[in-house]
């Protein structure tokens, strides 16, 4: 059971929660995730950790509404709790011991930037961030973002504000720019299909690029499998092994026919769930 | 001597058409007539060659005796001072690789049913009220990780001796495999959780959603927490693949996550619970354990219209519980014995359409003593199913053991502990169950659990 201290909708469809759990903040680090569950009979489901606060033994997690369960998490409250929240589960992400990394991220994922440009700063990397979104009422946590990085590139599709393209387009332009603006290591979380953009971009750059896979999870903690991505031709559970992989090794397409082998019944479960919403409504 | 009825008195079992339709449990257990009409086969043997057979050693004849003149009270505690998950063992154990194997009646008819009167007295103890109560007098407190039988014995066991004990159980809810692995038909959930609870009023605290080795490490709990000593019985949970082309396909999965899907998060109730699971129309199950029988009985459950166990070896080396296959048998499971799987066959569309085997026959003995099987050349062909289903096997899980400095595993990654003490390389940390073992029983693991507690005890005293 872990309380929610703090909600508070960032976009019409992604939440922000700062919840207690002391244990979990001790432990964080960049890259990992927790596993939720919100009632019982409930699934459980992996929510990369945005970021941790040991002091005050708090940790925060942004939840994008796309399913069922995501959907009730969304609807919580400040004061309510959350039935189960496990982890740190997963790596943490390999960092270099020098040099500049760019943080990429795309909708939701930006929030993981957070524990990350914190964590590169402290260890007194050079950081840039470059977060997307379709338009400008989507982009998140850049506010929060721009005084943990030495810079913040902000992207929308339709140039509402920032950069006019995608994220990936932004980074190949800091990429060939050279010099300071470009980067030695990658680490990009967010869609699978902006992931794998970013893969492209800095394929044949020499340039290490990590991706931080969002396959469905049962456990988390390494015992169904169910979490295998292909990584170098080889399986791997993203659970324990990951979730960050070399973006230049992981077999995209894989990843997203496998991420909708439920597709069928998440969107039963979403239907009933709002059938049963306007039937309390009325 | 009055003469014996040679054969055993049959379980009374639900209806296989019934049963293979819903989640309940299918064998009734004895009433008690039946049961004291079985009680009464037992010869008394001076030596009790079936105590041998026994891991925990159950004083057999004594408890089945006290079944047969009416005692079951002095039946029940009897066979808990010996065995501490008697209703639990007596559904689960492979008994006719155990006590009944050596029953002396089994030389020319039918052993005792030891199980199933294991199975009635214990039944019986949990009709009536419990009657225990803390009495947590000691200073030493005990970090037990994982809630599966290792652990849940070790940490009763420790209780009664009085020492304060937390167990810390990685997922939200304790029991293990006995949780998560055993379906409903073959070991009802409320047997479990009256087993839990029955520690819980000894004063077991038990913490779930904590992951030892991430959410606080092995030197935090001897540490910073000062737990006394710690017992590891995290099981061997990681499932294992085939390593054939096509794994990666939709609707091919673990028999851990199938089972998981179903067991734990209550898949068999989707849409009603959250957790979705597949129900393919046909289904093959590859392996031939109890992990292998259980999945293949679940999707039968789950509507399949064919259930297929697909096994590269014969029938001789299944090493599932004989009553599980016959039970199975009976509900319709097919078994393809000697068929070996060579691919997962895409059905153009990222799923499965069908598995690629191969037929063997058997060849002279491996390293294993069984005998090896050996391809039959030319005779490939494929399976037509939807779905496929990896029972082939787990080894121990390795989040505690990357993250903790001096423990030292074999190379399958079990843990290597004293076999006398059941202490780690680690000094105050003692480990039992399947992450010593590998993959093997309930009623082993529970044994590891029981002696692991007697030794920490030992430990503690020596250190005073
Ligand atoms: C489907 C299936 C059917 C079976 N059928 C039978 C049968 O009929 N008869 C029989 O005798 N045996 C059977 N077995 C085998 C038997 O269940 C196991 O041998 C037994 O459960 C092992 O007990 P254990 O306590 O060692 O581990 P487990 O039961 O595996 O429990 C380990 C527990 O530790 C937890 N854990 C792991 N790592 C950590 C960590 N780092 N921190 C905190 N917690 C952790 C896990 O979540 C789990 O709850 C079956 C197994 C399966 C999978
Ligand atoms: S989610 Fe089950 S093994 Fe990774």
């Amino acid at each position: 059971m872990a309380q929610i201290l703090e909600a508070r909708p960032l976009t019409p469809v992604t939440k922000y929660f700062r919840l207690a759990a002391p244990l979990i903040a001790a432990a964080a680090q960049p890259g990992q995730f927790v596993m939720l569950r919100v009632r019982e009979g409930g699934e459980r489901i992996p929510i990369t950790i945005a970021d941790y606060d040991r002091a005050a033994g708090t940790i925060s997690l942004v939840v994008q509404q796309v399913g069922a369960t995501t959907s009730l998490v969304c609807a919580l409250e400040a004061g309510e709790s959350i039935l189960d929240v496990a982890g740190p589960l997963g790596m943490a992400v390999e960092l270099p011991a020098r040099g500049h990394v760019c943080g990429v991220g795309g909708g939701f994922g930006s929030a993981a930037l957070l524990c990350l440009m914190r964590e590169l700063r402290r260890r007194g990397l050079a950081t840039t961030a470059i977060v997307g979104a379709r338009t400008r009422e989507l982009v998140i946590l850049a506010d929060e973002l721009a005084p943990l990085c030495d810079r913040l590139e902000v992207c929308t599709d339709d140039g509402s504000t920032g950069f006019r393209g995608f994220v990936s387009q932004r980074l190949a332009q800091l990429i060939e720019a050279g010099g300071a603006s470009r980067p030695d290591q990658v680490i990009a979380i967010g869609p699978m299909a902006m992931m794998r953009a970013i893969a492209d971009t800095t394929r044949g750059t020499g340039i290490r690029t990590l991706v931080s896979m969002d396959p469905l999870m049962v456990d988390g903690t390494g015992m169904c499998g169910g979490c295998r991505v292909t990584v170098g031709g080889k399986p791997m559970f993203a659970c324990v092994d990951g979730p960050c992989f070399d973006a230049h090794e992981v077999d995209f397409d894989v990843a997203m026919r496998r991420n909708k082998a439920y597709q069928a019944q998440e969107r039963q479960a979403r239907d009933r769930l709002a059938c049963m919403a306007q039937r309390e409504a009325r | 001597m009055p003469i014996k009825r040679l054969d055993k008195t049959p379980m009374p079992v639900r209806q296989a058409g019934l049963r293979a339709h819903d989640f309940a449990e299918v064998n009734r257990g004895y009433g008690a007539a039946q049961a004291a009409f079985e009680a009464e086969r037992c010869l008394r043997c001076q030596d009790a060659v079936c105590e041998d057979g026994c891991p925990v050693r159950v004083p057999i004849p004594e408890f089945v005796h006290r079944v047969a003149t009416g005692d079951l009270r002095g039946a029940a505690d009897l066979l808990r001072s010996a065995n501490p998950l008697p209703a639990i063992c007596g559904r689960v154990c492979p008994q006719e690789s155990q006590c009944e194997s050596r029953c002396s009646m089994a030389r020319r008819f039918e052993p005792v049913a030891i199980g199933h009167l294991e199975r009635f007295v214990a039944d019986w103890e949990r009709s009536q009220p419990p009657t225990v109560a803390p009495n947590l007098t000691r200073s030493e407190r005990i970090a037990i990780v994982g809630a599966g039988p290792a652990g849940l014995v070790c940490a009763g066991a420790l209780a009664r001796l009085g020492y304060p004990v937390t167990i810390y159980e990685a997922l939200h809810a304790p029991g293990g495999v006995l949780r998560y692995g055993i379906p409903e038909f073959r070991l009802p959930k409320a047997i479990l959780d009256w087993e839990i609870g029955l520690l819980q009023a000894l004063g077991v605290e038990i913490a779930c959603n904590v992951i030892i080795g991430k959410t606080i490490t092995l030197d935090a709990l001897m540490n910073e927490m000062g737990y006394a000593a710690v017992f590891i019985g995290t099981g061997a949970g990681l499932p294992r693949f085939l390593g054939i082309p096509g794994e990666e396909l939709n609707g091919v999965m673990s028999a851990n996550e199938f089972l998981t899907r179903v067991n734990l998060m209550r898949g068999f109730e989707f849409p009603e619970a959250d957790t979705p699971v597949q129900r393919a129309r046909r289904v093959a199950v590859v392996g031939a354990g109890n992990t292998a029988m259980d999945a293949v009985r679940t999707a039968l459950r789950l509507g399949a219209e064919r259930a297929l166990i697909v096994y590269r070896r014969s029938d001789q080396e299944m090493s599932a519980r004989v009553e599980e296959y016959h039970h199975a048998v009976e509900e319709g499971v097919e078994f393809h014995w000697l068929t070996n799987p060579l691919e997962v066959v895409d059905d153009g569309h990222g799923w499965v359409g069908g598995l690629r085997c191969q037929q063997m026959t058997l060849g002279e003995p491996d390293a294993s003593g069984r005998a090896r099987p050996l391809p039959v050349a030319g005779s490939e062909f494929v399976l037509p199913v939807e779905s496929v289903i990896l029972a082939i096997g787990t080894t121990p899980n390795p989040l505690l053991t990357r993250t903790t400095a001096g423990l030292a595993t074999n190379r399958h990654g079990c843990l290597l502990v004293d076999e006398r003490t059941a202490e780690t390389s680690r000094s105050g940390v003692f480990a039992g169950g399947d992450a010593v073992t590998g993959a093997a029983t309930v009623i082993l693991a529970a044994g590891a659990g029981k002696r692991a507690a007697q030794s920490i005890h030992e430990a503690l005293q020596a250190r005073r």
